[in-house]
């Protein structure tokens, strides 16, 4: 049961009987005539939210604390593991290394906004199908992250193992493992994951 | 991380104006200032956001070449297919740094100003002279295998930790500054950075206020380019060494060779030397052994990072004969 609830919390980024969570009232900002705080707009899983924050506030801060989504994991909180990966304009950040700030009027999907209508995305039910995870805490961060590595890979983007950067790159195991290198998982459930994002393509080009 | 104040102002006239008050930091990515400012090394008092000002666009220039603009991020300039064709090396050391993450979010301007990694500079708790100008180095009773072989100081043995830097180097660019009184000035790519003598809290020479606008790429060199990269790990990983090299051999004869080298001094290496060997003779392994020890004449180690000087002569010496050959 404790697997499965772990499974739940990391392939849809919620804890098991939790709704679309909703604001914290007490982890709100100070009011809007604190001197220093910013005003942010954020769209965030196609929902606009005005924030007023202490202009310190991570993108990633702003996501857990003010807007209760705490699907995305604070890991290192210093770029390096990748547990804090969103889609900032449909590309993926490290939301611990972003301003909330910096991104006012901007778009950000988090694991919470990938599955449409009840349906999950491609690939969280490829990572349930290989079981892509042990732990699951990294698991946000790395669908994101698939997600925006996916989208790269079709726009062509060169990667360090593309062998020839004029062409357009392959979605091959070693392409995949270099594209990912910014996802660390402690658990080691690498295998599993390059399966995942290899299988979410099944029936694609290429 | 300590408080500040935070503008994102819509001009560049109107920003280098903001950034010239005291505390004040530009803020583009963020990828490595908001990282030190985490750790408490940067503790700006007032961040004026760039990172929406119209520098993000790669043209061509008028003599065939390519100017980047400062905002480019670092996938914008892998990904740009001018950049792939012309300057393969500058697209092969982007995709070699960092993470794919990290490389949406970083900025070109913000690349070349990234601190070094120096764990002791990280380490607010150590002397650093880099840090905290005459406090001392502790790198240099510390451990020290990623530091510097060439250009160190007794003051400062760090290493600059960019890949993108060393390409641009070996391309002969140019950084486009804005300065506070208005006007632009242009400056070679090998004068952006300076080695550490006894100031190493500089990393650059820009003035305080001065915003790199852009990078100017001249038209690419003839022959055959590469940039390699060795590090501890086979991706997302600071080079323990890195060349980047142009190589024109015609009739068996070396007509041009550029090189430079990350990983081992306190800016981007521009081994000219070994450049000026290369230039005349024949494009064969006896030339190429002869500017790998060119490269590292000079070099000095530390306690733990003796293998760099080894290393940097073999990469040298295999980077050339590869372009020469295959």
């Amino acid at each position: 049961m404790l697997g499965m609830a772990s499974l739940v919390t990391a392939v849809l980024g919620r804890q098991l009987q939790a709704q679309q969570p909703q604001a914290n009232p007490s982890l709100q900002t100070k009011p809007a005539t604190a001197p220093g705080n910013v005003a942010v707009r954020l769209t965030v899983n196609g929902q606009v939210h005005d924030l007023t924050l202490d202009p310190r506030t991570t993108l990633l801060d702003a996501l857990r604390d003010h807007l209760g989504l705490t699907g995305t994991k604070k890991g290192c909180d210093h770029g390096q593991c990748g547990a804090c990966t969103v889609l900032v304009n449909g590309q993926r950040f490290n939301a611990c290394l972003s301003l909330a700030a910096q991104r006012d009027g901007e778009s950000v999907v988090t694991i919470e906004g990938l599955a449409e209508s009840g349906r999950l995305h491609p690939l969280q039910q490829a990572f349930i199908k290989h079981d892509g995870f042990q732990c699951g805490y990294c698991t946000p961060g790395q669908i994101c992250s698939a997600v925006g590595m996916l989208d790269e890979l079709e726009r062509g983007i060169p990667s360090a193992v593309s062998p020839h950067l004029a062409a357009a790159p392959e979605a091959s195991v070693d392409e995949i493992r270099e594209r990912m290198s910014g996802n660390i998982c402690r658990c080691s459930a690498y295998p599993n994951i390059v399966a995942a994002i290899l299988d979410s393509r099944a029936g694609r080009p290429g | 991380m300590r408080a500040f104040t935070y503008e994102r102002p819509d001009s560049i006239a109107a920003a280098v104006q903001a950034a010239s008050q005291p505390g004040a930091v530009f803020i583009a990515g963020g990828t490595n200032l908001l990282d030190l400012m985490k750790v408490d090394v940067e503790r700006p008092r007032h961040l004026v956001d760039v990172s929406r000002l119209p520098l993000r666009n790669i043209t061509e220039t008028d003599d065939g070449g390519l100017r980047v603009g400062a905002l480019a991020s670092n996938t914008d300039v892998a990904a740009d297919s001018r950049v792939r064709q012309r300057y393969p090396l500058l697209a092969q050391a982007v995709v070699n740094g960092a993470s794919a993450q990290l490389r949406n979010q970083a900025t070109t301007g913000g690349n070349l100003l990234q601190r070094t990694r120096c764990p002791y500079f990280y380490d607010v708790a150590m002397p650093c002279n880099k840090r905290k100008p005459g406090s001392g180095c502790s790198a240099l009773q510390g451990y020290n295998r990623m530091h510097a072989i060439l250009g160190a100081s007794t003051d400062c043995i760090a290493v600059h930790p960019s890949d993108m830097a060393v390409a641009m180097t070996a391309l002969h660019a140019e950084v486009e500054l804005h300065t506070p009184s208005g006007a632009d000035r242009r400056l070679p790519i090998s004068e952006l950075h300076r080695l550490p003598g006894e100031a190493p809290d500089h990393d650059t020479t820009l003035a305080p206020g001065e915003l790199i606008t852009a990078v100017i790429l001249p038209p690419a060199p003839s022959g055959r380019q590469v940039y390699r990269k060795v590090r501890d790990r086979a991706s997302y990983a600071f080079a323990l060494v890195s060349v980047a090299a142009v190589l024109d051999v015609v009739d068996g004869t070396v007509r041009d060779a550029r090189l430079a080298l990350g990983g081992v001094a306190h800016k981007p290496w521009h081994p000219r030397e070994a450049e000026r060997e290369l230039v005349g003779a024949p494009a064969q392994p006896d030339s190429f052994e002869t500017a790998g020890q060119a490269v590292v004449k000079d070099a000095e180690a530390q306690r733990d990072n003796e293998f760099k000087i080894p290393l940097a002569q073999r990469l040298v010496v295999r980077t050339l004969s590869d372009l020469a050959g295959g």
